[in-house]
Parts: structure tokens; sequence; C-alpha cells
């Protein structure tokens, strides 16, 4: 009898507890591309300081993402977005999707990584770049010369042997797309992709699995972004990372609270956090560049001047000719579904 | 006195009669909301724009007007006739061997034949880049340059739907009379003449069935060939690409139309042939005794074997490649590629997900289907609505996973449904995985209740025995095998099913078999394999759980049936 009673006290108790718990923790759906082995470290340091709130991660590659936020628009599933292109970011600021809001001590960012209005839409966080992941086992079995330019890559020989992300669900992706049409041109970057697709074996859903497949040795080249390169790298695989002489096509990694949510204040919280050292700290344990001045320490297997080789990336471009841009590389490389000989 | 008992009699009956009404009205109320009012929300949407206003065909002229779209359709054909064509040659000389020679092994040839079946199919296609990739350990042995296309497709596909095929085939070649096969020895007929004129017309109908069971499946398939199709685009990967990458959901629902339309077609020939199937087999047949034919038997034997050889070496691929630590440059073993907190898809959260939708659809999907199933066979009232019920049962088999999963979102997220709660949570997979499955079970249901006399029923009338108290006494217990393949079927489906629940996770509810395929997107194959091992082991471990209870069980409960 009395082992029943407090075994009842005790359960009150807990139940309580657990529903005070519940009272006080905001959950803030979070729609983000990052890569998946950086979601937990993110929601680790955020939380630890942040105990009220939860993260809870909605993540996909960068054009799904984005289609989502999209086709939510007149009803917004997501209270944050986090890690999400700077040009995704802008088309959705062009439709009157984004919050403005000052994250408290924005002003230690660079300049360039934060949206130049007064109160900002989005923060920038950190640059990830393209680069070449290049399987040195199997080029020389194939014998397959290094490839040192974006150009090499239409050379005959390589045909068959490069795998490149699509640009219609990868950020990466749609980066080298935007960033070929750049820097050689619309009629001469259209010219250079038409050339690049008889040598492309198949086109990924993710930028990640280029220069996985790469250092699987299921293909030689893999056009892909340096982060992963490196990290494949440090794993032991027998790659290369190269970066291409005309200049490395990049986009940011951004955040921005989505307009209309219930959770403001929590965004916020959030948004605040995304602007501070030991964020920035994490974001340098994968990128290069970020946000933040002075932070950034060399990362293993990563060059050390890599923002020097970064190309002028004009982000209102792509952000103003995205739709135009994935539906004219749709029509020219998508419907080819034969697979090739 | 005997009016009084009367009076109190008769609402007792007009109560059970009510509410055997009511619950044959909520039933196809079920059906309805869980499989017909979605379907045609979908097919509204495949005329309207994306604001929602009526453009008549529109969508339907913007497919057909862009090749890179319908050039899927002859793709899904060729894919979906190759495989039919292999598999129906594969699983008949199988059957044929399994159950009219003296080929020995038989028992472990179909234990392993029925391997597959606990599998999702994007064990087989994950396989096959360890197999024939290009870093495959039987590269050589492609004829073609790349298994990522067709070739991977088919040769996928038909490791999955081979137990499916078998088992239909096995079923008819069993039912065969023997006085046949000694007349036609008497009047000293040829061998081919007689596999022509009696074996053949004998399971016609098997294998018109088995046709059209396999050309649904591997019309309808999305794994294989999401894993491993790559630029061979098909009618089930298409949905994907314009409703998940895209969010173009009109564009999405335009191509599920066409999808549904070849398994509707198979799916109302296959009643036809059912239909006129009567009866070959009358009461004086005599069952074969398979003769040993010492030359047949080992040419039979070593057909089986090569085949079995392919399943097995399918499976141990993915188990193998699961353990590598980083393959192929470092061979040594390891369960690195079982941490899935670190890669895409949910980590383990979403296997112990699957486990709990799995659990759920088993049991509410057996209480259900069961339920309907005996309305619709003992209870004798409202015709039509039983009539309509055994149709909507039907119908989900007609009806592809890619193509319910996307009709559930149009359905349930719309703000304006009294439903739309569910929308992201548990249960919304859970009706969705059930309704999927519902036909395969209601036929083993009905079949089972089929061979319960009806007396039962009249003779308990009669003692004023609630027919719910029959019910529970009586049918319950004799149906109980059934009962019990039916949640296991529906579990191991919902473990390895992947196509309609694909669009209806959402971050609290990811799942396993969505996380194979979200790992394999994002390049980590290994890791995919591992997955896919976990959920076909998880499977097994079930069924074979099952299969210790139900020996147990049927010990108990079904004495009579040697009595």
């Amino acid at each position: 009898m009395k082992l029943m009673a407090k075994a009842r006290v005790l359960a009150a108790a807990l139940g309580m507890g657990a529903a005070l718990q519940a009272q006080a923790q905001t959950d803030l759906t979070v729609y983000t591309a990052l890569e998946a082995d950086q979601l937990k470290s993110y929601a680790t340091a955020f939380e630890k300081n942040n105990p009220d709130v939860k993260i809870r991660w909605v993540r996909d590659s960068t054009g799904i993402i984005t289609a989502r936020l999209l086709a939510e628009k007149e009803n917004p599933q997501a209270d944050v977005v986090l890690g999400l292109a700077a040009t995704s970011l802008l088309v959705l600021k062009d439709q009157g999707m984004l919050q403005g809001y000052k994250p408290a001590g924005v002003e230690k960012l660079s300049k360039k990584f934060v949206d130049a209005d007064a109160t900002p839409s989005w923060v920038g966080m950190d640059a990830w770049v393209a680069s070449i992941c290049y399987n040195t086992v199997e080029a020389e079995k194939l014998n397959l010369p290094k490839p040192a330019s974006w150009q090499d890559l239409t050379r005959p020989e390589y045909k068959g042997h490069v795998i490149m992300p699509n640009p219609n669900s990868s950020g990466t992706g749609f980066l080298d797309v935007s960033s070929w049409l750049q820097s050689f041109g619309e009629e001469q970057g259209w010219a250079f992709m038409d050339k690049l697709h008889t040598n492309v074996d198949r086109y990924t859903h993710s930028g990640s699995k280029p220069c996985k497949l790469a250092a699987a040795g299921e293909t030689a080249i893999g056009i892909s972004f340096a982060y992963r390169g490196a990290k494949l790298v440090t794993k032991g695989a027998p790659i290369e990372v190269i970066f291409p002489s005309e200049g490395l096509g990049w986009d940011m990694e951004a955040a921005a609270i989505v307009k209309g949510t219930d959770k403001l204040q929590a965004a916020k919280t959030l948004m605040d956090w995304t602007v501070t050292r030991p964020a920035n700290e994490l974001y340098n344990e994968s990128y290069a560049v970020v946000a933040m001045p002075g932070v950034a320490k060399p990362i293993k297997n990563y060059p050390t001047d890599i923002a020097e080789r970064m190309i002028d990336n004009d982000f209102q471009w792509s952000a103003v000719n995205r739709s135009r841009i994935l539906k004219e590389w749709q029509q020219r490389y998508d419907s080819k579904s034969e697979p090739k000989k | 006195m005997s009016a009084i008992a009367a009076c109190r009699l008769m609402p007792v009956w007009n109560t059970e009669a009510f509410v055997q009404r009511a619950l044959l009205l909520l039933g196809v109320l079920f059906l309805i909301l869980g499989l017909l009012a979605p379907l045609s929300t979908m097919l509204l949407k495949s005329v309207q724009d994306h604001a929602g206003n009526f453009i008549g065909l529109a969508n339907y002229a913007e497919y057909f007007t862009n090749p890179a779209l319908f050039g899927s359709i002859i793709n899904s054909l060729v894919i979906a006739c190759w495989t039919t064509v292999i598999v129906v040659t594969c699983a008949f000389i199988t059957a044929y061997a399994l159950t009219r020679s003296g080929m020995a092994g038989k028992k472990g040839f179909r234990l392993i034949s029925s391997l597959p079946l606990f599998a999702p199919s994007l064990l087989p296609a994950l396989s096959m880049i360890y197999l024939f990739g290009n870093q495959g350990i039987l590269k050589g042995w492609l004829p073609v340059d790349s298994i990522y296309g067709p070739v991977g497709i088919v040769m996928g596909l038909c490791f999955w739907i081979f137990p499916h095929a078998l088992m239909i085939l096995i079923t008819a070649m069993s039912n065969s009379d023997a006085r046949l096969y000694e007349a036609a020895k008497a009047l000293k007929t040829p061998g081919w003449r007689v596999f022509l004129t009696i074996t053949l017309p004998g399971v016609r109908y098997g294998l018109v069935n088995t046709i059209f069971v396999c050309f649904t499946l591997a019309i309808t398939d999305f794994g294989v060939a999401k894993v491993i199709g790559g630029q061979y685009n098909v009618l089930a990967t298409d949905i994907y690409k314009q409703v998940v990458g895209q969010q173009n959901f009109q564009m999405g629902a335009v191509v599920s139309v066409i999808l549904l339309l070849p398994a509707i077609l198979s799916f109302w020939i296959e009643r036809r042939v059912q239909k006129r199937q009567t009866a070959q087999v009358s009461a004086r047949a005599v069952a074969i005794q398979p003769e040993s034919q010492p030359l047949q038997d080992n040419l039979l034997m070593l057909f089986c074997g090569g085949i079995a050889a392919f399943l097995l070496l399918v499976i141990g691929m993915a188990m193998y490649a699961s353990l590598i630590s980083f393959w192929p440059y470092n061979l040594t073993l390891s369960l690195d590629n079982y941490q899935f907190d670190m890669m895409d898809g949910g980590g383990w959260d979403s296997y112990f997900n699957s486990l709990r939708m799995a659990f759920w659809v088993a049991i509410t999907g057996t209480a259900v289907i069961f339920l309907l199933a005996y309305l619709n066979e003992k209870v004798k009232a409202l015709p039509l609505l039983r009539k309509t019920m055994q149709f909507l049962a039907m119908l989900p088999m007609a009806v592809p996973g890619m193509v319910l999963g996307l009709s559930y979102i149009f359905f349930f997220n719309s703000p304006d449904n009294p439903l739309n709660f569910m929308y992201g949570t548990l249960a919304i997979l859970v009706l969705n995985t059930l309704v999927h499955f519902y036909t395969v079970c209601h036929l083993t249901a009905s079949t089972s209740l089929k061979q319960i006399d009806g007396e039962f029923e009249s003779v308990s009338a009669s003692l004023k025995v609630p027919f719910y108290t029959t019910f529970r006494r009586v049918t319950l217990p004799l149906c109980l095998p059934a009962v019990l393949d039916i949640s296991v079927y529906l579990f191991v489906n919902a473990m390895t099913t992947v196509s309609a629940v694909v669009f209806l996770y959402s971050a609290d509810t990811t799942l396993a078999s969505v996380a194979v395929i979200n790992m394999d997107e994002a390049g980590d194959t290994a890791p995919a394999a591992a997955m896919a091992v976990l959920l076909m082991f998880t499977a097994l471990g079930v069924k074979s759980f099952h299969w210790l209870i139900s020996r147990e069980l049927l010990a108990r409960s079904q004495r009579w049936r040697h009595a």
C-alpha cells in the first residue's frame, strides 16, 4: 500500500516534470541543406547555451529545400532556414518570405557576408567552394591525366569518367553552373557545358555524391566541393582535391527567419547564435572561409589560399536568373534519358 | 410473459443488426477515406494548375510535348517486359522442378527462394553496385558498359520479383490431376506433347496471373530504379523527381495517372481471367507423385542451383559490403557503416520509427482487415454496400505505391480537410501502408472465412447467441492461422516498403527504408546497404518468431483439423 502510494507520487512528479519541460521548451523547425555529419554538432552547440529551444532539422539538398520553401509559401512550415545557399535565400527574399532581423553582434561579421539592407534579411555563415575530386588510383588504371582546369574536363579522354551534381537538386551543382556562366560568359558557358555533357556519366542528386563516388573508385573524376574532398582525403580515400585554374565557383551558406513564424523569439535566439564566435569556429571545422574575420584556421588537406582562388561571384545575378538557368539546363541535359554508351 | 420476453428480445436482435450494419457502413467509409477520396483528389489535381484552377488537359499536353517526360513511358515498358519474360521463365522452370520432379533438396531451394520477400527492393540494387559497378567484384562478367541503367534495373527487379512469381506458379502446378498423365503415358504420348497439351493448359490461369503480377510489380517499383537507374528515367522515378525535386505536384499527378493505367489494365484483365477460371481439379483427382528421372532431375537441380546461387550472392554481397570499412581500398571488416547517426536519413531513430510503424500496421491492419472481411462474408444485409466494399478491397492491388503516397499528400495536406491533423504523423504512415497492402490480406481473410460453414451463424442466431460472441469464440479461433499470416505479412511489408511512404514522412517520422534512399542519394552507399541488410534481418526475425508462435498456437487451437 505504502509502496503504491510512493510510486504514485513519483509518477506524478515525473509527469509534472515532463510537462513543465515540455512547456518551457520551444521546438524550432529549421530547414537546412547542411551536411548530415554537421547537424549534430551544430544543434548540440546551440542547445547547450539555449536549453529552452530545441532544433528539429528538416534536411535535404539545396534545390529540394528551396523548392519546398517556395511550395509552402502560402502556409510556411519552417521557422528558420539555416545553412542554405545565399542564392536561394535571395530568391526567397524577392518573394517576400523572409523576416528581417539584425542579430546581436552582426557588425562583427565581414560586410560581404551580411545582407546589405539596414535590417538584414539574411546573415551569411561560411562559403563553400567548388572543386574536383580526382581518384589517383583509378586515373592511373585508366591512363587519365590530371585535369588542371574546368576546360580540361571536356577533353575526349575523360568521356564517361566525369560525374557531377544535378543543379536542380544540388546547391553545389547550381554554383558550378552559375560560376561557369559568369566566368565564361553565357554563350561560352553553355557551349562548355554542352561539351562537358558528352563526358558526364551521370548527374547525381547531391553535391557530396560525386566526390564520394570518386573516393570509392566508381568514377575517376567527381565535380564536388572542397570540404567533402578534404574530409574524404583525411579518411584515407585515394583522391586528390583539384582547384581548377579558371577560379572556383562558390556560394555562401546563410541563415534567415521565415516570415510568419509564431516562434519569433526562439528564431531570433538561433539567429543571434549564428553570428557568434563559437559558431564561426564551428563552421571553420568544415569551411576555410567563414563570416567572422580572423576566426578561420587552416583545415587539414585544404589549401590556405582558397579565398584568392574564388571567383568574383555576383549573387544577385545568380538569384535573379536562377529559375531561368535551371530550366535551360534541364531542357538541354536532363532530357537525355538514354544511358550513354 | 412471453410477450414481454419477445419485446425484450426484439431490441436485442435489432441492436445486433444495427451494429452489423453500422460496422459495415463504417468499413466502407474507411475505405472511401483511405483510398477513394485521395485517389479522386489526385485525378482532380492533374487537371488543375498550381493555383487550383481547372485547366482541362493542359498538364497532359505539357507532359506529352516534353520528350524528357514521355520517354519514360517507353523506358518503363521496356523494363517491365524484360523483367516479366526473365522472371516468368525462371520461376516456371523452378516451380516445375519443385512440384513435378524428383529433384533433391526441394525444401532448401524453397527456403532460399523466399528470402527476397524479406528484403526492401533497394537491397538488390545496392548489391548490384558492389557486384557489377565500376569497382564491382564481377565487373568483368557484365556484358554491357555500365550497370547504371536498364540492365541494372532489370537484374535488381528479377531478384526481388522472383519469389512472388514462384509462389503463384507453385500453387498452380500443385493442383494437377495425375490421371491425365497416366493416360498420356498409357497412350505413349511423347514428353514435349504432354507438356504442351497437359502441363501448360493446366497452369494457364496461374501463368497469366503470374505474368500480370510481375508486370505490375516491375512497372510500379521505385526503389530499384532510384538506386541503380542512373540517367535512365522511368515513370516511378519521374513522379519522385517532379514532386520531391521540383515540388511540381500537378505534373506528379499527371505521371501518376499515366502509371495508374497499366496497373489498372492488368488488374482488370486478371479479374477477367479469374472469373473464367473453373475448377480444374475434381474431387476424384489424384495428386501427382513426382517420379525421379535422373537426367531431367539433375538438369533441373543445376538450374535451381544457379538461381539459388544468384539470390544468395546478391544477399551475401550486400551483407559483406556493409561490413567493409572503405570499399574498395580498405577491405578490413568493421561496423562503421552501421553508425547511422552520422548519415543522412534520420539515423537510428528512423529504424525504430520503422519498427513502431510496422508494429501498428500489423496490429490495426489485422484487426480492421479481418473484421471487414468478416462482415463482408458473414453479414447478409445490405448487399449493395457489401459489393462496394468488395470492390474497394480489391482496388489497392491496382494502385502503385507512389500514386497512393502522392494522393495522400493531396488529400490530407489540404487545410480544408478535417483529417489534416494526421499529416506529418506516424498515423498517416500507418494508414497509408495498411491501405497499400490491403488486398492480399483481405483475400487471405476471405478465403479462410469461406472455409467456415455458414451454419455456425445460423445455429448461433437460433440459440440467441449474439454474432460477436460467435465471432470471438468460433470464427476467430478457427481463422487464427490466417490472422497470424496477415499480421506478419503486414509487418514485413511495412518494414520494407518505400514507394508510398517516401512522400509522407516528416522530420519526426523518418523511416529506415527512406533513410536507405537518402543515404544513397548522398553517396553513402555502404551505410545504405547496411540499413537494407538490417531491415531484411529484422523482417526475417519477425517471420521466424511468427513461425514458432504459430506452430505452438496451431497445435493448440487447430487440433480439430486432425481429429
